[in-house]
């Protein structure tokens, strides 16, 4: 506790408290908007534009550009929804729940566009929609995690019973994280193996690389909005019956 | 480059294409469903609200 500054304990304090919550993340949405705004214009015009073409692969690789942040999008979101998870079930923090359950609707979405761009990718440079390697299969694993954390909290009516469920199903598919990420090294697969993310310097050119790490902060700023604007949701519906969300529901009613 | 050049996307158009519309339709649902939703209810427990005024 002593290494961290009083100022810092005090924002997330303040933070964890619902309607300081809602009112902060509403003041940030617009500043979020326009940094994502900017970082996926100039990645998207980097990527689509000024990159030139693959010597192998043509203009098929674009893909990548929304393929790969994706992707990581997709291991990124697991590991903050599950940490999220972990302190809603330790210290029974209702806003580390909602953090948990509105990642979970991203996360699946990333997923999605991964696999899918993925099969669009696959059809003309491996000449099949679909294999069943370890990269994609337990990508498609992480999908149905996804999907079995959003069904089982909606299955359960009391939200912090379906809370506690839920953070417990997310921490045991955590081991599908380093299986996914180690998968194209473990086995010996269709899928490539990585081009960014290992130890020497990337094989990739940087003309090519600029936007796609262009590409991949404008996800984790998308992430920050969609994270936001889900939970505002969650929260009203969770503290309907306090007062700040009676007074909200007159001011924004539309009455 | 001419911007048929650059829609033809070296005769793999359908692939890039497709996964960028695609990405486009996925991320803005993402945002566009959780506003509606917020609209929604804010809508109704204000309504609520007033019938208990009265």
């Amino acid at each position: 506790m002593f290494l961290v500054p009083d100022l810092v304990v005090r924002f997330f304090h303040r933070m964890a408290s619902p309607p300081h919550f809602y009112a902060f993340s509403e003041r940030l949405m617009p500043w979020l908007v326009v940094i994502f705004m900017l970082l996926a214009v100039t990645g998207l015009y980097g990527g689509l534009y000024l990159a030139p073409p693959d010597y192998q692969q043509g203009d098929s690789y674009r893909i990548i550009y929304i393929h790969v942040p994706s992707a990581w999008m997709s291991l990124f979101i697991y590991v903050v929804m599950a940490i999220a998870g972990a302190i809603g079930l330790i210290w029974r923090i209702k806003l580390a729940e909602i953090v948990m359950i509105s990642s979970a609707s991203v996360g699946a979405s990333f997923t999605f566009i991964a696999l899918v761009t993925g099969s669009l990718w696959g059809k003309p440079m491996w000449g099949t929609w679909w294999v069943w390697d370890a990269r994609l299969t337990s990508e498609l694993i992480l999908l149905f995690l996804y999907l079995g954390i959003i069904g089982l909290y909606g299955a359960i009516d009391d939200k912090r019973t379906a809370s506690k469920a839920v953070a417990i199903l997310a921490l045991v598919g955590v081991v599908n994280i380093p299986i996914i990420h180690y998968s194209v090294e473990w086995w010996n697969t269709l899928h490539q193996g990585p081009t960014v993310a290992k130890m020497d310097k990337p094989s990739i050119h940087v003309s090519m690389l600029t936007p796609l790490l262009l590409m991949a902060l404008a996800f984790k700023v998308y992430y920050a909005i969609a994270l936001i604007l889900q939970a505002r949701v969650e929260l009203l519906q969770r503290e309907r019956n306090s007062q700040w969300v009676k007074t909200k529901a007159v001011e924004e009613g539309g009455l | 480059m001419s911007l048929q050049e650059f829609l033809a996307m070296g005769g793999y158009a359908f692939y890039v294409w497709t996964s960028y519309g695609i990405c486009l339709v996925v991320l803005l649902a993402n945002v566009v469903i959780p506003i509606i939703q917020r609209k929604n209810f804010l809508r109704q427990q204000g309504l609520k609200q007033k019938r208990q005024d009265l």
